[in-house]
């Protein structure tokens, strides 16, 4: 009976696994196949991923639109920390009853959908064009402003800083350093592993980010990695070879952050909830 | 900006009150640039969208035309299968991935399990992906002569292939199939996590008491884990709601409408049809005003438990 139920769980972990897994290894084979095979359901190996990437390189704009995707996400997750982690330092150390009122209406915004907000900010943006054309409609930076605050980092960095040794920061104030000195020298190094799990919340979520680059991002060079890999998607005649090329090269950053940083990449995913 | 009341105060307290004063300063000048950037790219637009919402015209072209589009929503089709749609999802897959993750997580809890990181990786690794890359993959995945009908056909629990896509009824499987692939995981380790908290003795006295281990899963595992299962839940439904990548990539929101999402309409009804800027407005305070309601009920559900 006891061993009869140990099979059992095996055996529900076995499936669920080689569930998980499937996609991930159908995708690395068939990188490595021409598309043909892969359409005939071959699942071993081949010996194409040179050819797939040339064709890749050659075809599609694949290196404008990594270095898209590294210029948003790069830019985003160093101006979002610092801004989420000034205010969560703010909202914490330097607490009141007003700034409390404002924290409360600030999480509020964590329950507007971005798909209600597209509209009202694509127009936003397409009035800016026509004054400031390096900030409006098919430029980076459009890409980048509206995601760079999201109230859940405000609240994940004031979370942490809750168990932060306040009396440092005293002591740094006797010291004589100013205010801007005490975040900057002792909170920031004292915290690098909330900034560690912040950095990848932010740069997986900018990454990947689809809806707004959909809309705001309109020029073919503009174009990111994932707006990349679903027009290469939604092609009528594939070549699966070279698209499943490009998905492991657009997964890969996040693979390899996963990897490396297994422990601040789950934390990160699962935010402050504990 | 706000400043401290000043009352008329005594001499010596002087100097302490402008160091007040100088420390309230500071401190409203660390969270300006973020409060500014959630005022300006969140509520702004949602105070937009809601004057936009009682007007209706192509484009640019605008004009105010009271409750007409909320009363065009409920006679719109193609609004009323999206929220059918999104409906079905939400009943389906979120109780589906939850009762599976959280059959994976008691199973990975076991003490005596081996390979307990490696499973516990794998399940995981789903939620590496991009909401596109996955996606991609698995209209692939699920095409009529794709590896999944390759594979059922093969071992005979299918004679002829499944029209997974362009079926209105096994299109919508395979969305719901696609999104509890990419979640699964991610739940499982909240509930892992809760699982690693729970004292040990009290399965113990119940094992002594004779509960076999379905009585141990519904009247322990379950009620201890009530909180997180909430907040899953929670955040589980408002991500269906606002589903838009995957449906997207992988069925377009077809055949005909038999997938397409609230999130979805919105964005077809601005940037694909002639734009209706005014009527995707209110198409938008449709889904707030959902969200709204199921947040509320967490908080309602959340409140009566303390």
């Amino acid at each position: 009976m006891k061993n009869l139920k140990k099979f059992a769980g095996y055996t529900v972990l076995i499936i669920a696994t080689v569930i998980s897994i499937f996609p991930f290894l159908w995708m690395v084979v068939s990188a490595t196949n021409k598309s043909v095979e892969v359409t005939k359901g071959r699942l071993l190996p081949g010996g194409h991923l040179i050819e797939n990437f040339t064709n890749l390189i050659e075809t599609v704009n694949l290196v404008p639109a990594l270095v898209n995707s590294a210029k948003i996400s790069i830019s985003t997750t160093i101006l979002a920390l610092l801004i989420s982690s000034l205010a969560g330092y703010g909202f914490e150390i330097f607490k009141s009853k007003s700034k409390d009122i404002v924290f409360n209406i600030l999480l509020i915004s964590m329950m507007i959908p971005f798909a209600a907000l597209m509209v009202p900010l694509f127009r936003m943006f397409g009035t800016i064009s026509q004054n400031v054309p390096f900030l409006g409609i098919d430029t980076l930076t459009a890409a980048v402003l509206p995601t760079l605050t999201t109230a859940f980092l405000i609240f994940f960095f004031r979370q942490s800083t809750k168990m932060f040794p306040k009396d440092i920061l005293e002591a740094g104030r006797i010291d004589g350093l100013s205010e801007l000195g005490v975040f900057f020298r002792i909170y920031v190094p004292t915290m690098k592993t909330t900034y560690a799990a912040a950095a990848i919340i932010t740069f997986m979520a900018s990454w990947n980010n689809y809806l707004w680059p959909l809309v705001v991002l309109q020029s073919p060079e503009k174009q990111t990695i994932p707006l990349l890999i679903s027009t290469l998607g939604s092609s009528y005649s594939p070549d699966y070879g070279v698209i499943m090329t490009a998905i492991v090269i657009a997964t890969l950053p996040a693979a390899l952050i996963f990897f490396i940083m297994q422990k601040h990449f789950v934390a990160g995913m699962m935010g402050s909830v504990k | 900006m706000i400043t401290p009341k000043t009352t008329t105060a005594i001499e010596p307290v002087k100097p302490n009150k402008k160091m007040f004063k100088a420390n309230a300063v500071i401190g409203w000048s660390f969270i300006t640039i973020a409060s500014a950037l959630i005022f300006l790219f969140y509520f702004y637009p949602m105070a937009q969208a809601f004057m936009m919402s009682f007007q209706s015209g192509a484009g640019t072209n605008l004009t105010f035309t009271g409750f007409d589009n909320y009363l065009r929503l409920f006679k719109d089709p193609t609004f009323l299968a999206a929220v059918k749609n999104t409906v079905i999802y939400l009943i389906i897959q979120v109780p589906v991935m939850i009762l599976l993750a959280l059959l994976l997580s008691v199973l990975l809890n076991e003490k005596t399990l081996k390979f307990k990181g490696f499973f516990r990786t794998a399940i995981f690794l789903p939620c590496v992906t991009s909401l596109v890359a996955y996606s991609v993959i698995f209209k692939y995945l699920f095409g009529i002569d794709g590896i999944i009908n390759m594979m059922l056909m093969k071992v005979s629990i299918i004679s002829e292939p499944i029209q997974w896509l362009t079926d209105p009824f096994w299109a919508k499987i395979a969305i719901i199939v696609a999104i509890t692939w990419r979640w699964t995981g991610y739940n499982m380790i909240f509930y892992l996590s809760s699982l690693q908290n729970i004292d040990q003795s009290i399965y113990e006295a119940a094992k002594i008491d004779g509960a076999s281990a379905f009585q141990q899963f519904f009247k322990i595992t379950i009620p201890m884990l009530k909180p997180i299962i909430l907040f899953t839940s929670i955040t589980s439904t408002i991500g269906t709601l606002q589903l838009f990548d995957e449906v997207m990539n992988i069925t377009n929101g077809g055949p005909g409408n038999a997938t397409i999402t609230i999130s979805q309409y919105i964005y077809n009804l601005s940037f694909k049809y002639t734009p209706d800027f005014g009527y995707a407005a209110t198409v938008s305070y449709a889904i707030v005003i959902m969200i709204v309601i199921f947040s509320i009920i967490q908080f309602k559900v959340a409140g009566e438990k303390k």
